[in-house]
Formats: structure tokens, C-alpha cells, sequence
């Protein structure tokens, strides 16, 4: 018999839950700067989470999807890329959309039933969150062979959950990006659930990491709550699919620490032990242990930060609340670039009923 | 002026627009080397490049949804689905996300596409090669749905369907692909969207069809003529947005219509025709408005499929039905 190739997938780790370096760090992590950064992008997020799961539960946007615990994720995503670079984004992932130039207000306004939430005013080519599994991974090999088209030095950067790898479309794209060679980086955010489905059930696959090999794609398994790991191989990688022109697939290893969405109970199916274990791992400690201990970061320092972020949350707030509702009938406007005679009529008929309930 | 099949004016228009434009590409299974199983694509490849005539793994989602991305940054993809029996993987593609992109982002993305098909039966094809399922996609808000029925309208229409800013499905009927050549100058003139072509003038009853149907529809207008039955021939052309105007302006005018298509008859796009005549001309009408259509089965396989198709003795059957109204 003999081996085509043995299919070994790395785990990388940079920090233990203690938040202690298990190995040296790049010269860039001694910087305040650089992780002062990562950490506020950390709290914002956290803070903006938690303030939209009130805002849900007090009626003030619609169902929400949490990305508590998995924070660390979104934040490496975002701080690495390029501005060049496009990403797109599943429904979770509004730490990296914040790093893109995505308004928190535009967050809450999407979250609030409002399309124009999506229509990003700092951001031209992100896409918007993907609320169907795994279609986006398609969309990413398309918009990379764009950039490779344009002669762009840019990566499409595109994420899914655990549950999104058993779907037809991630492997469709995974085969597509490695035989066409594509710059492609996917990041699988395995937190675990795909609502209450666990990933023992998911899948027989010893790493979801794995999944790449077969279409000849290299990937690595990262601890997705040791924020400084995921920084350092997200970067690694866009410089590697620079370099290289080939896609990379990133398993980032997490746990949703919360309901699937606002209207969800996780109660039902996730042991009361599961979840605390996991709120031992989470990256908001881990990284605040870290700088304390090798950044001389204070609680004072750190209540400052808290108090500043949920500030800009709390101004972000007041701006989704006063923001203009749509004109009535905007919803037929954008179906087509020129309305087609047929939807012309059809929003009429729309205005003058609007007229005759004044 | 060229002589022109309905194919080699898909393919000219292509090259067209392939020429005028460096940002447009064609993508799918077997549109390279091959160029396509029907020559849509013929030669394509040698004269644009590999990485404007691409020849994709077989995974329809992933064409179109590939698509879709290269269109958000501003290429202009031309993705083919080999026959439309396999287009249906795609559909979650075109319906959740080509179709809505400019919507959901309200204009900030778009996605300027053309989806080419060939559909219909009649061509002695294995099983799942003769579908007829048009309806499904005009059902689906933001889509264009497109059928030309002859050489010069193939070449017209897809350069209109090229150059339109939004999600086109472009479905060739491909029975009559090689039916009869056409004059067609190459010049880019496109024809206009959304717009139904009259091709035959009528005072007593009107015939609506598209695609290969239109054929039989003619023919059936030629022997009613030789009865002293006078049927204007409508070729609906773009079957969602429905021109629906240039059938009631006719309708009003003959009092009596008979819709045409091979696709099962239940919900088909004759359903949403009739239905618009019963609410815009319904005093206008003479007689009862009648569909010759397939059936709601399963398109038979070969053997059976010329019971399945409206023959033009369907049609000539039913239009001397509407005459005996007074």
C-alpha cells in the first residue's frame, strides 16, 4: 500500500486560559498600541452584544444573533485584513464588520428590520451578513476571482459556522477556490452548536480543518478565544494567499456562549456544566489576564475602557432610534435598477391605499 | 449580413459583448475547450482567454453563486447551466441571494448577470434534459426572465440581457437552436426588454406564446388563415416583467385569447396571463380564455414526449373552440 499524502492538521495556541504565553510572542505584541487595539475592539463588541440582547428583549430591534464567546475571532479577522481585502461575513460577525467600517448604528438597524442597515456608508464592497448557510463561501470564490481578474493584490475573507461544513454549497466553494487557485481565506468559526445541534453530530471528521485537505487546500486548527493566535495566523495566512495566489482555510475553535438568537433557549439542549466550562476559556479574560500580566494593564485602566465603549454603544443607541423611517413604498425602489412598469403600478396602488387609510 | 441559426447568433452575441466589454466572462461546465455541449461557446475560449472563457468544476450552486461575487465587484459573469433540468442545485443562489443583492444592500451591491439555459423537450433527450420550467423563476422577485424564438431574437435580446444592470435568466429553446437560419447584422443593436414582439397581425382571436412554441403558434395561425380565421401571434419575449399591455391592447381588439406554452399547466406562466386579461380586459372578452400547455406530469421520456408538447393541432382545436363564441 502505499500514502498519497497524511492528512495532519496543526493546532495552533499562543496563550493558555490564564492568559500566559505558552511560547514567544512576535515583536508586535510588545506594543501597547497593537493590543490596547485588539482588547478595546474586544470590549466593544462584548458591550454592543449585550446592549442589542436588551434592545431585543425591550422590543427596540428584532431577533438578534449573539457572538458572545467568540468575539476574539471577528476582532483578529478584521484587525489583519486590508482595506482592500472583502469580506463576507455570516450573521455573527459583527466584531470583524465593526473593524471594516461598519456602523454600530447600521448593526442596529439591520438587526431592527431596516434593509438600509446594509447600506454601509464607510464601507463599499463588503457584503452583508449572510442569514442562509454556507451560500456565502460561494460569493468569496466569485469576488476573489474578481480581485485576481483586476490584478489586485486583495483576499476575499469570507467566515461560516461548524453547522455551514456539512452543506453541499462549503464544499462546492472549497473544490472551486483550490481548483481554480483563488485568494481565498475561509474561517470556520466552530463554536460548537448550529443551534442545538451538536458538533458530534455534525460531523465524523476529526478537525472540521480537515475538510479543506480534500480539495487541496492547507489549513490549520486555531484556539478561536486566544485572540493573539487568531491575530497571528489570520495574518500569516493573508500574507501567505498574497504571496501565493492560494486559498486557506482556518478552523477557529470556540464556544457560543449564549442562545442561538434572542429567540432561542439553549437551556433546552446545553448542559448548565458545558457552559461554564466554556466561560472559562472565554477570550475577553484570557486577554485582560494577558495584558495585566505582561502589559502592566490596570483595573483602573480597564474600567476606564468598559465605561468608553459602552458610551460609544450607548451613543450608537441613540442614533438608530432617531434615525428617519423608510419613505413609504422604498421597499419596491431597489428591486431593479429601473423599476419595470408592472412595480410601478403595483407601488402606486400601494400609495393610494397608504391615501385612503389617512 | 450573416446567416444565422438560433446557436451561432447565442455565440456571436456572446462574442459581442465579450469584445465590447473586457469586464465580461463566461463561466460553466464544458464552455472552455469544448465550447458547451450545444456550441453555445464555440471557439470562445481560443479567441478571449482561459480567464474569460472558463471552464468550471461541475458544481452548478457554486457557478452561480461564484457568480454573484464577481458580479458585486464588477465583472459582468455570463455563468451557462448545461440544460436547465440542472439549474435546480442554483436555486437558492439565484432566489436568496442574485435576485435580492441590490435590494438588501439598497443599490450599494448589484449583481449584472446573465444565466443562460437551454430548456424544452422535443430533442429526444435522455431523462431530465426537456424541462420547461420558466414559471419557477418568474415567480421570483428581481429577476428577468428572458426567451427569444428566433435567431435574430436570440442575438437581440442577449445583448439587452448583457448589457441590463440586473440578474437576467436567459432560457434557449433549444429544439429550435438549429431550425432555420436567420439575416442578422453583428452590430451590438440590442433589442428592447420587457417587451413582447408581435409577429403576426390578427382581428379574430390572439395566440400568445414564447420560445419553441412559437413555431407551432405560427403554423397554427397560417392553416387558420387558410379557414378564414384572421390570429394575432404574440411572442411574449421577456416573460417576467411581463409586457402585459401589448397583449391586452391586442385582446381588446380581438376579444379572444388562447395562451401557448409547453410548460405543465398548473401555475404556469399562462396562469398569470389570463389572470391579468381577467382583470384588464375581462369586458373585451368574446370567448373564454384557453391554455394549449403540457400536462402536470413528469415530462415523459422520449417515447411519449410528442403527446406531452402542444401540437399545432392543439392550438388549431382550441382557436376554432373560441370562434364558435359569438
Amino acid at each position: 500500500m502505499s500514502i498519497h499524502q497524511e492528512l495532519i492538521i496543526e493546532a495552533s495556541q499562543y496563550l493558555d486560559t490564564n492568559g500566559a504565553s505558552l511560547k514567544p510572542l512576535p515583536d508586535a505584541f510588545n506594543e501597547n498600541k497593537l493590543v490596547s487595539d485588539l482588547y478595546q475592539a474586544l470590549v466593544l463588541t462584548r458591550l454592543f452584544d449585550e446592549t442589542a440582547i436588551n434592545l431585543q428583549r425591550t422590543g427596540i430591534i428584532g431577533t438578534y444573533a449573539s457572538c458572545r464567546g467568540q468575539e476574539a475571532i471577528g476582532v483578529a479577522i478584521g484587525h489583519a485584513m486590508l482595506a482592500d481585502d472583502v469580506f463576507i461575513p455570516y450573521y455573527r460577525d459583527i466584531a470583524t464588520q465593526f473593524q471594516r467600517g461598519v456602523l454600530l448604528e447600521e448593526t442596529l438597524q439591520y438587526w431592527g428590520g431596516d434593509e438600509r442597515g446594509s447600506n454601509f456608508s464607510q464601507q463599499a464592497n463588503d457584503f452583508p451578513l449572510c442569514v442562509p448557510i454556507a451560500t456565502q463561501l460561494c460569493h468569496a470564490v466569485g469576488i476573489a476571482f474578481a480581485l485576481k481578474y483586476q490584478s489586485k493584490p486583495n483576499v476575499a475573507v469570507v467566515t461560516c459556522g461548524d453547522g455551514a461544513t456539512s452543506k453541499g454549497d462549503f464544499y462546492e466553494a472549497l473544490n472551486m477556490a483550490g481548483a481554480m487557485s483563488l485568494p481565498t481565506l475561509f474561517v470556520i468559526n466552530n463554536n460548537q452548536w448550529a443551534i442545538s445541534v451538536p458538533l458530534e453530530r455534525q460531523t465524523a471528521s476529526p478537525t472540521l480543518a480537515h475538510k479543506a485537505l480534500a480539495a487541496g487546500i492547507s489549513a490549520v486548527q486555531v484556539d478561536g478565544n486566544d485572540l493573539l493566535a487568531m491575530y497571528i495566523n489570520v495574518s500569516d495566512a493573508l500574507e501567505q494567499i498574497r504571496q501565493t495566489g492560494k486559498p486557506f482555510l482556518i478552523e477557529a475553535v470556540t464556544y457560543r456562549l449564549s442562545d442561538h438568537t434572542t429567540a432561542d433557549d439553549a437551556t433546552r439542549y446545553m448542559s448548565q456544566k458545558a457552559l461554564d466550562d466554556a466561560k472559562q476559556k472565554e477570550p475577553l479574560i484570557r486577554f485582560k489576564r494577558f495584558l495585566t500580566d505582561q502589559h502592566s494593564w490596570t483595573d483602573k485602566e480597564d474600567q476606564a475602557l468598559y465605561q468608553q465603549c459602552q458610551q460609544q454603544v450607548d451613543t450608537s443607541v441613540e442614533m438608530y432610534k432617531n434615525l428617519p423611517p423608510q419613505q413609504p413604498g422604498e421597499f419596491f425602489d431597489y428591486m431593479y435598477e429601473q423599476l419595470p412598469n408592472s412595480l410601478v403600478e403595483q407601488k402606486q396602488a400601494f400609495l393610494d391605499g397608504l391615501k385612503r387609510h389617512e | 449580413m450573416n446567416e444565422w441559426t438560433m446557436i451561432e447568433a447565442v455565440n456571436h452575441a456572446l462574442a459581442f459583448q465579450l469584445r465590447a466589454n473586457p469586464n465580461t466572462v463566461i463561466l460553466g461546465e464544458d464552455v472552455g475547450v469544448n465550447g458547451g455541449v450545444f456550441r453555445a461557446t464555440d471557439g470562445l475560449q481560443q479567441e478571449f482567454g482561459e480567464q474569460r472563457v472558463i471552464d468550471t468544476p461541475l458544481a452548478e450552486s457554486a457557478i452561480i453563486g461564484m457568480s454573484i461575487g464577481m458580479a458585486s465587484q464588477g465583472l459582468i459573469p455570463i455563468p451557462e447551466i448545461q440544460f436547465m433540468g440542472f439549474i435546480y442545485p442554483a436555486i437558492d443562489q439565484i432566489l436568496s441571494h442574485a435576485a435580492r443583492l441590490r435590494n438588501r444592500t439598497r443599490g450599494r451591491l448589484s449583481c449584472p448577470m446573465v444565466i443562460r439555459a437551454p430548456f424544452g423537450g422535443g430533442i429526444h433527450a435522455p431523462e431530465h434534459h426537456s424541462e420547461s420550467t420558466e414559471a419557477i423563476f418568474a415567480h421570483i422577485p428581481g429577476l428577468r426572465v428572458m426567451i427569444p424564438s428566433s435567431p435574430a431574437r436570440a442575438y437581440g435580446l442577449l445583448i439587452a440581457a448583457i448589457q441590463d444592470p440586473d440578474p437576467v435568466i436567459f432560457l434557449e429553446p433549444k429544439r429550435i437552436y438549429r431550425d432555420g437560419k436567420q439575416a442578422i447584422e453583428d452590430n451590438g443593436e440590442a433589442l428592447p426588454l420587457d417587451t413582447c414582439f408581435t409577429l403576426r397581425e390578427g382581428i379574430d382571436l390572439t395566440l400568445v406564446s414564447w420560445g419553441a412554441m412559437v413555431k407551432e403558434t405560427l403554423q397554427a395561425a397560417e392553416q387558420l388563415a387558410a379557414k378564414g380565421i384572421d390570429a394575432e401571434v404574440i411572442d411574449v419575449a421577456t416573460i417576467k416583467p411581463l409586457d402585459i399591455d401589448t397583449i391586452t391592447d391586442s385582446v381588446n381588439k380581438t376579444g379572444r385569447c388562447i395562451i401557448i406554452h409547453e410548460a405543465a399547466k398548473t401555475c404556469g406562466v399562462g396562469a398569470e396571463i389570463a389572470a391579468l386579461l381577467a382583470e384588464k380586459s375581462i369586458t373585451s372578452l368574446l370567448a373564454p380564455i384557453q391554455r394549449v400547455t403540457g400536462y402536470d406530469t413528469v415530462m415523459p421520456m422520449f417515447q411519449n414526449e410528442h403527446f406531452y408538447m402542444p401540437s399545432t393541432e392543439r392550438i388549431i382545436k382550441a382557436a376554432t373552440k373560441a370562434m364558435e363564441y359569438r
